[in-house]
């Protein structure tokens, strides 16, 4: 089921040191989870919400790992206490792996509706964000989590329906 | 016995220990009882204590001890499904249970009504569950230092918070100097 997508994905986390990851699941994500269990160097703690999950990786940075979060745009109202008073708050490195549900491509007429919100939200937080709309897109992954740990901010990658629906 | 003699007589057993202490008056009192680069004080994100004790307790082999608050699991509860399914032996989260908001005027939470933290966390598949009085929890966290196995300590306290002054120190400065002890 995974692609070379999610695997180009995993590979440019692991190249990248990222050593812990959480995760909510996304249909969209599906494949990256799936690698991302079968990869033994990336350590995998699913989460129940998403809020708790950057607690996770607050603590696993703590103690000297570097961790990422795989979530799906819906979730962002949740996190923003976390992210402002702990992730931002902290200063703790932390790339936010996102579907980006309700963009163009969109089957289902709910996921617009916090599709709408996520841009402003992010901007809202200063949160550096990254809009992958197609798969060749993905060669921006390591600038962007090298910048994200130079900078030890939270960083969103946004990856919409046409990203997944160009990938292979 | 409140919060604040508990952690009293708790500065004994948590010496060098990696201590993740909740928001509010619980940072505030252990700060002002025992202030150690060892402590990493939560000064907001209320629900996230245990859930960054145990992050820290999967990066490293030391002992790392989570104070937590009846209030933050209640807000929090899933953490206690990913503690129970993610045993972590250096891990010990002590749940300050006084059934109560503490910090913003004690108003009553469930676990003073018909809610069990233990019930709920061996639920969730804790296996060492620890419930008993504030009197007897050094005992307990002795005990749970002193073994292997992940444990959960629900202590039971009464309501009540000592004044002591809000944390001033810089969130860089509490972070730094904490991962400075991680890696000593
Ligand atoms: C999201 C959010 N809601 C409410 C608060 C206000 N608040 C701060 S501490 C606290 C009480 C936490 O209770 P508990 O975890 O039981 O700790 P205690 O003070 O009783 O030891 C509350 C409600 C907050 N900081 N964040
Ligand atoms: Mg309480």
């Amino acid at each position: 089921m995974a692609k070379d997508i999610d695997r180009r994905i995993i590979q440019d986390l692991l190249d990248n040191g990222v050593d812990f990851v959480t995760s909510v699941p996304c249909k969209q994500l599906a494949g990256v989870i799936e690698v991302l269990d079968e990869t033994e160097a990336l350590k995998h703690v699913p989460c129940n919400k998403e809020d708790e999950g950057m607690g996770l990786c607050a603590g696993a940075f703590m103690g000297g790992m570097k961790p990422a979060i795989i979530m799906q745009n819906t979730a962002l109202g949740v996190t923003l206490n976390s992210l402002a008073t702990l992730i931002q708050f902290y200063q703790i490195p932390l790339p936010m792996l996102i579907s980006y549900r309700g963009e163009v491509g969109e089957p289902v007429a709910c996921q617009v509706e916090m599709a709408l919100h996520t841009k402003a939200l992010l901007a809202q937080l200063n949160i550096p964000t990254y809009h992958l709309h197609h798969a060749s897109q993905v060669e921006e992954l390591p600038g962007i989590l090298k910048h994200c740990q130079m900078c030890s901010k939270p960083v969103a990658i946004l990856t919409d329906a046409s990203f997944w629906g160009s990938a292979t | 016995m409140i919060r604040y003699e508990l952690l009293e007589l708790l500065k004994e057993t948590l010496t060098n220990e990696l201590v993740v202490c909740n928001i509010g008056s619980p940072s505030q009192e252990l700060h002002a009882i025992d202030d150690q680069p060892s402590n990493f004080y939560m000064l907001g994100t209320m629900g996230l204590c245990s859930s960054i004790g145990l992050g820290l307790a999967m990066a490293t082999d030391k002992k790392v001890v989570a104070i937590d608050g009846d209030g933050s699991v209640l807000t929090n509860m899933g953490t206690l499904a990913t503690i129970g399914n993610n045993h972590q032996k250096n891990f010990i989260l002590v749940i300050v249970d006084n059934g109560s908001y503490g910090s913003t005027g004690d108003q009553p939470t469930y676990t003073g009504g018909r809610t069990s933290l233990a019930k709920v966390a061996e639920a969730c598949g804790c296996d060492t569950v620890v419930e008993c009085s504030a009197a007897d929890t050094p005992d307990a966290v002795k005990a749970a230092l002193a073994g292997d196995e992940m444990t959960v300590i629900i202590s039971k306290c009464d309501s009540g918070n000592r004044k002591c002054p809000v944390i001033t120190m810089n969130p860089i400065m509490i972070r730094e100097r904490f991962m400075a002890e991680v890696a000593r």
